[in-house]
C-alpha cells in the first residue's frame, strides 16, 4: 500500500519544475480520471460487486485496454478479499499500485536518448499518421541541441504533401541542418544520404523523420523496415534509437500498432504526444504490459519546449493525484 | 477493414450458439459477455456498450426468442438491428445550397486529417457532383499546412484560397467566402488547424469563424483509432458549433473505429462520410446499415456495386463483355481487367466487400495483389502479336519474355493456364446466356484471388 503516500511525500514537498509541467499539462485527464475515482469512492461504504464493475469501467475509459483492465480488476478483487480490505479508498490505491508495479518490473526505464561512442546516433521516428511525429522530432531536436548536441534532421517523408517543408521550417527555426529529397522519391535513400553526411560532418545526433503509416500496409512497413537497413549500412548497429510516436487519443488499436511497429523496426520506446487534452492516454500501460515497450517521452502541448521525460511516478501522479495534495 | 475482427467476433459467438440447439438465458448472459468485450475492444464507448446489450438482452427477452426453433438466427437479427439502430439510421447526404455557394467547414483534432479530408471532399464534390470547388487554408498554426492544402488542390486540380500565415483564419475565410460568391463557386471547403476542444482561445476562433461564414456543413473529423475520449471530443466541439456531421478517417486501418460509432449515439451527429486510404479519390459516403451488415460479416455488396460502376465506363463495359463472350478475349483484356481492379482500389479492399470472403488474411491479399502485378509484367514483355494468339508462345518466346520482364517460365505457364481457364468459363458464360441457366461447376478460373 503506501504508493498514494510515497508519491505524496516525493512531491508535495516542492513541486520543482518538472512536475509542474506534468501537473498542468495533464490537467484535463486528471479532472476526468481522479475525481471519478474520488467521486466513487465516496459513493460506497464499502466495496462490492458494483463497485468493482464502475471501477472497470473507469480504467477502460482511460483507454488502459479491456485485457489489463479485466486482469487488474481480477486481482484487487482477489487482494482485497484475502487481506480483508473493504474500503474504497485503499481499493484505489491498490489499483493504482497495481499499474504502477505492472509497469515498472518489465523493466528498467532509461528516458534519454543513449547516445554511442564513436559517430552519430540515429534516432529513427515513426508512427501512423497524424500522431505527430514531426512536431515531436523538433521538439526532441530543440532538447539536444540545448544540451549541445549537433543535431540534423532527416525529412524521410516523401510522400505527405507538404512533410517536407514542415521539417523545413523547423530545421530553420531550430537553426540546424536538414536533409531532404525529392517529393516522392525513395526515402530510404534519403536516409542513406543523411547517415552518409552525418558520417562524416560530425553530426551527434541524426532525427530521420518518415511517413506516417498504417500498420496493416505491408508495403509500407516493409518501405520501413527498407529505411531501417539502409541506415545500418552506412552506420553499423544504426538506428540506435527507433521511437514509436503515439497519440494519446488513441483507444484499443495502440497495442496493434506497437506490435505491428516493433515486428517492422528495434523499437526502443514510445512518445506519447497530445497529452495535454483530455485523453488519459492510458494504452501506454496496455501497451508496456503486453510489448514491454517503455514510454520515454511525453508530449504536453505544441511549443517546442513542450517535450518531458517520461516519468512514470510523475504520469500516475499527474493522472490520480495532482493538486489534489491537501485532502 | 476497420470493423473486420468485430465482425469475426460476432461470427464467432454466433456460430457457438449456433452450434447449441437453445438458446438459454445461460448461454445468451455468455454471448452479451462476449459482445460487450468486442464492442468494448473496439472502443466503443462504455456506456454505449452497457445500453447496446441491455437493449439486446430485452428484445430477445421480448421476442420470446428461447422458444424459437432457430434461435441463432433470430440473434442475428436482432443484434443487426441494434448495430444499424447504434450506427444511425438512413443516409447521410450533404446538404446543398440552391442559389449560393454550399460552405463546408472542417474542424477537429491535430492530426485527425482534416487536410487530406478537405483535398478528398474536393475530388469527390468535382468528379461526382460536377461542382465548381474552393479551397481555403485556414491552418496558419501548424507549419507547412497550407503548403500541404496547395499540393493537394494542385494535384486534383482545384483552386486554393491562401492569404499566408499572417492574417487570422477569420479574415481567411470571409474573403474566401467573398470569392466564392463573386466567383460563382458551388462549394467552399475550409481547412481549419487542429485544436483541442479545451482551448478556449481556438475554440472561440471557430465560433468567429462559423459567425462570419455561417457554414452550410460544419464537419467534424474523427480518427477511426481513437480511443473512448473520442466522445468528449466530439460533445465539446458539438455543444460549440452545432457540427452537422462526421467524417471518419483512416478507416482503411485495423482499428475498428467502434468510438465514432459512439458519438452517432450519443450525440446524434451523422457519420457522412469515410476516409479508406491514401488516395485522394479514398473517401467513401458512410451508410450505416451497409456498414452494420459489415459488422456482422454479411458483405457490403452495395458499395462494391456503387465502385464498380463509378470506375467502368459502362459502353466501354458492355463492349468488353461482348468481347469476352465471343470468345475474342485476348491477354491484353485480361490486363485491362486487372487494371481497372487496381484503380478500384486496392484487391484486399474490394475482396472484403464481398460477403463469404471475411477471412483473408494481409498477406493472401499482398501476395493476390504481387501476382497481379507479376502478370502484368508478363503481358507487358509480349508483343502485341503475342497478346491476341497466345497459343504461338513455344518455349523460346517464352524464354525472351521470361527475360524481359524478370519472371521465370513458370510465371509464364501460370499466366497462360489461368488465361485458358478464363477462357473457359467465358465459353461456358456464352452457353448460360443463351439458355439461361447456369453452368455447373462454375467458377472463377483457379478458384480464389491469386488467380484474378
Amino acid at each position: 500500500m503506501g504508493l498514494f503516500k510515497f508519491l505524496k511525500e516525493k512531491f508535495s514537498k516542492k513541486q520543482d519544475e518538472e512536475t509542474k509541467v506534468y501537473v498542468e499539462g495533464m490537467s484535463k485527464s486528471r479532472e476526468h480520471f481522479a475525481n471519478k475515482l474520488d467521486e466513487l469512492s465516496k459513493r460506497y461504504k464499502e466495496v462490492n460487486q458494483e463497485y468493482f464493475e464502475q471501477l472497470e469501467e473507469i480504467l477502460i475509459e482511460a483507454d488502459v485496454g479491456v485485457s489489463l483492465t479485466l486482469r487488474l480488476i481480477e486481482e484487487v478483487i482477489n487482494e482485497s478479499k484475502e487481506q480483508g480490505i473493504k474500503e474504497p479508498k485503499q481499493i484505489n490505491e491498490l489499483v493504482v499500485e497495481k499499474m504502477f508495479v505492472g509497469y515498472a518490473e518489465k523493466g528498467d526505464i532509461i528516458n534519454e536518448v543513449q547516445f554511442v561512442k564513436d559517430g552519430p546516433t540515429v534516432l529513427l521516428v515513426a508512427g501512423v499518421n497524424g500522431v505527430g511525429k514531426t512536431t515531436s522530432i523538433a521538439k526532441l531536436a530543440y532538447r539536444y541541441i540545448s544540451q549541445g548536441k549537433k543535431v540534423k534532421l532527416c525529412a524521410a517523408d516523401t510522400f505527405r504533401a507538404g512533410a517536407t517543408e514542415q521539417l523545413t521550417i523547423w530545421a530553420n527555426r531550430l537553426g540546424c541542418e536538414i536533409v531532404v529529397g525529392k517529393t516522392n522519391s525513395d526515402p530510404a535513400s534519403v536516409a542513406y544520404d543523411a547517415a552518409y553526411q552525418a558520417k562524416r560532418d560530425g553530426t551527434d545526433l541524426l532525427i530521420v523523420d518518415t511517413a506516417g503509416r498504417l500498420q496493416n500496409k505491408i508495403n509500407l512497413m516493409n518501405e520501413l523496415a527498407k529505411i531501417s537497413r539502409v541506415i545500418s549500412k552506412e552506420i553499423p548497429n544504426a538506428p540506435h534509437e527507433a521511437f514509436l510516436i503515439i497519440d494519446a487519443t488513441t483507444g484499443q488499436n495502440g497495442v496493434i500498432q506497437a506490435k505491428q511497429f516493433l515486428d517492422c523496426i528495434k523499437l526502443t520506446g514510445i512518445v506519447i504526444t497530445k497529452m495535454d487534452g483530455t485523453s488519459k492516454g492510458g494504452i501506454i500501460l496496455a501497451i508496456r504490459d503486453e510489448l514491454g515497450v517503455p514510454v520515454r517521452f511525453i508530449g504536453l502541448g505544441e511549443k517546442m519546449t513542450d517535450l518531458e521525460e517520461f516519468d512514470l511516478d510523475k504520469y500516475l501522479y499527474g493522472l490520480c493525484l495532482g493538486g489534489k495534495i491537501d485532502e | 477493414m476497420a470493423f473486420e475482427s468485430l465482425s469475426e467476433k460476432f461470427q464467432g459467438i454466433l456460430k457457438k450458439i449456433r452450434g447449441q440447439s437453445r438458446l438459454t438465458e445461460a448461454n445468451m448472459e455468455d454471448m452479451l459477455k462476449e459482445v460487450r468485450i468486442a464492442l468494448l475492444e473496439a472502443d466503443v464507448n462504455f456506456k454505449v456498450v452497457k445500453q447496446f446489450t441491455e437493449s439486446v438482452k430485452q428484445k430477445a427477452i421480448g421476442e420470446q426468442v428461447y422458444l424459437k426453433v432457430n434461435p441463432s438466427q433470430m440473434v442475428v437479427k436482432i443484434v443487426h438491428d441494434e448495430l444499424t439502430e447504434l450506427l444511425g439510421s438512413g443516409d447521410s447526404e450533404l446538404k446543398f445550397e440552391k442559389n449560393k455557394p454550399t460552405i463546408i467547414l472542417l474542424v477537429g483534432l491535430q492530426g485527425t486529417g482534416k487536410t487530406t479530408s478537405a483535398g478528398k471532399l474536393a475530388l469527390l464534390m468535382k468528379k461526382k457532383l460536377n461542382k465548381k470547388v474552393l479551397l481555403a487554408a485556414g491552418d496558419v498554426y501548424r507549419p507547412a499546412a497550407i503548403d500541404q492544402l496547395s499540393q493537394i488542390g494542385a494535384q486534383i486540380q482545384v483552386p486554393v484560397f491562401t492569404m499566408g500565415t499572417d492574417v487570422s483564419p477569420v479574415e481567411i475565410a470571409k474573403k474566401a467566402k467573398e470569392k466564392a460568391y463573386n466567383e460563382h463557386f458551388d462549394v467552399l471547403i475550409i481547412d481549419t488547424a487542429g485544436r483541442l476542444q479545451i482551448d478556449e482561445t481556438l475554440m472561440k476562433e471557430l465560433n468567429d469563424i462559423t459567425d462570419a461564414v455561417q457554414p452550410t456543413e460544419t464537419l467534424l473529423l474523427v480518427d477511426a483509432m481513437s480511443g473512448q475520449d473520442a466522445i468528449n471530443v466530439a460533445t465539446a466541439f458539438h455543444s460549440a458549433l452545432s457540427l452537422t456531421g462526421i467524417i471518419m478517417s483512416k478507416l482503411d486501418g485495423d482499428a475498428r473505429g467502434g468510438s465514432a460509432l459512439s458519438i452517432k449515439h450519443l450525440t446524434g451527429v451523422p457519420i457522412k462520410f469515410a476516409g479508406t486510404g491514401e488516395k485522394l479519390s479514398d473517401l467513401d459516403q458512410f451508410h450505416p446499415d451497409r456498414m452494420a451488415d459489415r459488422i456482422l460479416g454479411m458483405g457490403d455488396v452495395v458499395t462494391l456495386v456503387e465502385k464498380v460502376k463509378e470506375e467502368i465506363d459502362e459502353k466501354e463495359a458492355a463492349r468488353e463483355a461482348n468481347k469476352m463472350l465471343e470468345g475474342k478475349f485476348t491477354l491484353d483484356d485480361l490486363i485491362v481487367q486487372m487494371k481497372r481492379i487496381q484503380r478500384m482500389g486496392s484487391l484486399g479492399g474490394l475482396l472484403r466487400l464481398i460477403p463469404g470472403m471475411p477471412k483473408i488474411t494481409e498477406e493472401q491479399k499482398e501476395a493476390g495483389e504481387k501476382e497481379m502485378r507479376t502478370m502484368e509484367a508478363i503481358v507487358n514483355s509480349m508483343t502485341p502479336y503475342e497478346r491476341k494468339h497466345p497459343e504461338v508462345l513455344k518455349n523460346s518466346r517464352k524464354v525472351r519474355i521470361a527475360k524481359g520482364c524478370g519472371k521465370t517460365n513458370a510465371d509464364i505457364n501460370r499466366l497462360l493456364k489461368k488465361f485458358e481457364q478464363m477462357q473457359e468459363m467465358m465459353k461456358k458464360m456464352q452457353q448460360y446466356k443463351k439458355t439461361g441457366r447456369m453452368p455447373p461447376g462454375m467458377n472463377l478460373p483457379g478458384g480464389g484471388i491469386g488467380a484474378m
